[in-house]
């Protein structure tokens, strides 16, 4: 049976600019689970918000064609009117919820609809059953983690009995694990309760076993099929469906497990142990010792000793609050510190100014957009040259080299996450600082934004800056990370070269080294693997 | 798991009351009682006594929620009330009478003719300090009051049980009120990445600096909430007949103009007297018509509302007890109500026996949920 239609749908924010859906014409049926996928301002959401008509009731725009829910037409009802069959989950739990307690946030939505007690008692009971949240249910809303919200932000929105339920990127902050959890919620329901589940997801690793169809919106034009078919040449792909794609495996595997039975038959030339460069130790850019952050009584970071080498990349990774945040801060020297002692080059970055600080070491947090206060990209840039004592223009060069193309007569607001996180770091690049620090950079990129950052941080790491980030993504780490932390309950619990630290724990391998052995990361090494292969012949 | 019994079934005789929480009204009730017996005297003995029954129904009846730790909060600051006031007497004392006691004497310092009746130091009297203590006592005792209404009511079921017709406001007052962490925690977060971008400037700049990412933030989580409350189904329609919308409106129209009238009249007092009463009640009663049918327009239900049970009624009961049998009593002890101020305050047994009637909600009512009970215990 058809839950929803979109017939002939085209849509332009404003008048005379470029529409950004053009024709559209899909159709997804009761009991499917849909991905739309696409890249960075291709009208995901926008193609989202359109089944509970958020746009164009509150977006603005015009909306030409015709979108039925149910055989009927919702062109004129505001969302407020079809929560009872739309549910829709934004992008950011938190930001989303209305009440402070669990419960009071799965009941919202049926006080609304005016449901009688009984009935709202019931299903919030059913509720917390079905997600797994019965413990949380007296618990306050802020103090949940990441994945814990997003289970009770999809909860409170399966309370008032939708058919459709619409989630933007459900798992885009969320740790390995969490995210799992979270898609395995999701996948269930779709089947539980014949629910039609519409996901767009970033990361479509995660989410490509799971689905049934997948959407691709491409420049305003938006194409449906099966994965196998749409993956063979979708502009975006996880790396299990490029490596099927470079081995020309057909069917075109969807899981780890499709994917092995491939594999066994899959000749590749023996792995090149990677040459550790010997030359000498290597150079020490920041030596910290006996690290410790606690909040209260809360011990956020627990004794941390670490050492970053001269032109590394270092990936930190752990669960969401594990203490990755609170550790690069105190590393900065702004974020407080209980004990420990940080030096570079001589100098620990706590006991200078904020100034000689950020010159010793550069932190882009994780909501990047926090320095920025300007209302133009040139004037940030002016700013930051200022504040940095640097030649005027050195921060639009870096920001070239970063992002080439950015119009500096815009907002910074108004860039994209890529582009807003590039500038962000060609500002703090602009005070010239050895070591740079990234608290998740991946948050919200696509994967072409994506290898864009890791080209930057290549190209970093080789004019000797030390790079430290942190991040959730597996596949990033396996694509720029030289060496791997992994911190759980504020210490560290692995460190080591990638290969090693990646290999050590399941939820950490990326597809490439599940599919063909530990000694396999990327699918750029079985390209450059297959390629000197065929040259050797 | 889900109760799967369909049949509930009440409990004949109830030995000890299962902890639950009561309903706000009823302890503001409680509190506005004890609160107005406090105002109705200065004896420091009977105004110990009610502050004493406050802090004693807080101390068992209060929950481990953000809010109930506040009344030692309202403790303070009611001590700090007294304090102020008796330094105030000391500072501008003067003489309450011919017969009153000099207790020790400062250098007065002389002021200019315009403040002429202004005593600046100089002799400090038993009666003027003692004037202070007890008004400052009183004062002190009604804050303490309050304080511990709000240290055992939740704030958010007090919002709710607003009448519906005002929802809107209550649902701006709820948001409003789990947007201000928030909000505390996004000025945290750019003065913290104010210093990633070199010292930060002076003047207008330095405030640019944090206002600006500050009210963005603010302003896009807005937006996503209000898109969140949009597509959760608040302010659906409710269906309600032009013609009623018309007469709900006349009615409120009505309403405003009688108070308005009414309370013209009730200060002026060249107005004729016959408006006053008449007009005020007249208007309340309109109004609340009005927000009756109003109401109506809100289709919408609580979850889990609290119910007004027996533990309600003994909390509202016992704080207007207090409140109406200290005015009774009062009038026959007024120099006890009112004591001098040459000597040790009257002890009169009945007054200090009339607070403890306040005191029964601390073990008539049901006990507050604690986190001990929210465990899960399996």
């Amino acid at each position: 049976m058809t839950i929803v239609e979109l017939n002939h749908i085209s849509f332009w924010y404003e008048d005379g600019s470029e529409p950004v859906l053009r024709d559209v014409n899909v159709q997804f049926h009761e009991g499917e689970v849909v991905l739309v996928s696409g890249r960075t301002g291709s009208g995901k959401s926008t193609l989202l918000g359109m089944f509970n008509g958020l746009v164009p009731h509150f977006s603005g725009g015009t909306l030409l064609g015709d979108v039925r829910l149910d055989q009927k037409s919702i062109i004129g009802t505001p969302p407020r009117e079809l929560a009872d069959y739309v549910g829709f989950v934004p992008q950011d739990p938190l930001a989303s919820f209305v009440g402070s307690t669990v419960e009071e946030e799965l009941a919202y939505g049926m006080e609304q609809l005016g449901l009688d007690p009984q009935t709202m008692r019931r299903r919030v009971e059913e509720t917390l059953d079905l997600l797994g949240i019965a413990p949380l249910r007296r618990r306050a809303l802020r103090t949940l983690s990441g994945g814990q919200q997003q289970r009770v932000a999809i909860g409170a929105v399966l309370t008032t009995h939708p058919r459709l339920l619409v989630l933007d990127e459900p798992t885009s902050a969320l740790d390995p694990i969490a995210a799992e959890e979270v898609l395995a919620t999701i996948s269930r329901l779709a089947q539980d309760l014949a629910l039609t589940v519409v996901v767009a997801e970033h990361r479509m690793e995660r989410v490509v076993p799971f689905v049934d169809r997948i959407v691709v919106v491409d420049r305003g034009r938006v194409r449906i099929g099966e994965p196998s078919e749409i993956l063979l040449d979708a502009p975006v792909a996880p790396p299990i469906v490029e490596l099927g794609r470079l081995a020309h495996w057909h069917p075109l595997p969807l899981s780890v497990r499709d994917a092995r039975k491939h594999a066994r038959d899959f000749e590749l030339p023996s792995r090149h142990k990677p040459q550790t460069e010997n030359s000498g130790a290597p150079d020490i850019s920041l030596s910290a010792k006996g690290i410790s952050v606690t909040y209260g009584s809360k011990i956020a970071v627990n004794n941390v000793d670490l050492d970053l080498f001269r032109g590394e990349v270092l990936a930190l990774m752990g669960r969401n609050g594990c203490g990755k945040s609170s550790l690069m801060w105190a590393l900065q020297g702004t974020g407080k510190r209980h004990s420990g002692l940080v030096d570079v080059s001589g100098q620990d970055p706590m006991n200078v100014t904020a100034d000689e600080a950020r010159m010793l070491v550069g932190l882009v947090p994780q909501t990047a957009a926090d320095l920025l206060y300007l209302e133009t990209v040139r004037d940030e840039c002016a700013a930051a040259d200022e504040q940095a004592g640097a030649l005027a223009g050195t921060a639009r060069s870096i920001l070239d080299r970063l992002a080439p193309g950015i119009d500096p007569a815009q907002h910074p607001r108004d860039l994209s996450e890529g582009q807003r996180l590039s500038l962000v770091l060609a500002i703090v690049l602009t005070a010239e600082p050895d070591i740079i620090l990234l608290d998740e950079p991946t948050r919200g990129l696509d994967y072409p934004a994506k290898r864009a950052l890791a080209q930057i941080v290549k190209d970093l790491a080789s004019r000797e800056h030390t790079i430290m980030l942190s991040t959730h993504d597996v596949e990033f780490v396996a694509q720029v990370a030289d060496r791997v932390v992994v911190m759980a309950d504020g210490e560290i619990v692995s460190l080591g070269p990638k290969a090693t630290v990646l290999a050590e724990s399941p939820a950490f391998a990326p597809q490439v080294s599940k599919i063909l052995g530990l000694s396999w990361l990327t699918v750029d090494e079985v390209r450059d693997a297959l390629a000197l292969g065929v040259s050797d012949e | 798991m889900a109760p799967t019994d369909t049949t509930v079934r009440q409990p004949s005789h109830t030995r000890a009351r299962l902890p639950r929480e009561l309903h706000p009204v009823a302890w503001w009730i409680w509190a506005i009682g004890l609160a107005a017996s406090a105002a109705m005297t200065m004896n420091p003995w009977v105004l110990l006594m009610i502050v004493a029954v406050a802090a004693l129904v807080v101390e068992y009846r209060r929950s481990d929620a953000p809010w109930a730790i506040s009344f030692s909060f309202y403790l303070w600051f009611g001590l700090i009330i007294v304090v102020i006031r008796v330094v105030f007497r000391i500072i501008f004392g003067g003489s309450m009478g011919t017969d009153d006691l000099v207790l020790f004497s400062l250098p007065e310092i002389p002021l200019p003719e315009v403040a002429r009746g202004i005593q600046l130091l100089g002799d400090v009297t038993l009666g003027a300090i003692l004037s202070g203590l007890y008004d400052g006592m009183r004062l002190a005792a009604i804050i303490i009051c309050v304080g511990a209404a709000n240290s055992l009511a939740n704030p958010r079921q007090l919002l709710a049980s607003i009448p519906p017709a005002l929802y809107e406001v209550g649902t701006a007052i709820v948001v409003a009120l789990s947007v201000f962490p928030q909000l505390a925690d996004s000025v945290k977060r750019v003065r913290k990445a104010r210093r990633l971008r070199g010292e930060p400037a002076k003047g207008v700049r330095g405030i640019q600096r944090i206002v600006v990412p500050v009210l963005e933030d603010a302003l896009e989580r807005s937006l996503v909430l209000a898109a969140s409350m949009d597509s959760r189904g608040y302010g659906r329609a409710g269906s309600v007949a032009k013609k009623d919308r018309w007469i709900t409106g006349a009615i409120m129209i009505a309403a405003l103009i009688a108070l308005a009238v009414g309370s013209y009249a009730f200060l002026d007092a060249t107005a004729p007297s016959q408006l006053s009463w008449p007009m005020m009640i007249l208007g309340l009663l309109l109004a609340a018509w009005g927000m009756r049918a109003a109401g109506k327009r809100v289709k919408r239900t609580r979850y889990r509302p609290i119910a007004w049970q027996s533990g309600e009624f003994i909390a509202v009961l016992s704080g207007v007890t207090v409140a109406v049998v200290m005015k009774l009593v009062a009038s026959q002890h007024l120099d006890a109500v009112y004591p001098s101020l040459t000597g040790w305050p009257e002890l009169v047994p009945i007054l200090l026996v009339i607070p403890f009637i306040g005191v029964i909600p601390a073990f008539a009512t049901p006990p507050a949920l604690r986190d001990e009970d929210t465990l899960e215990v399996e």
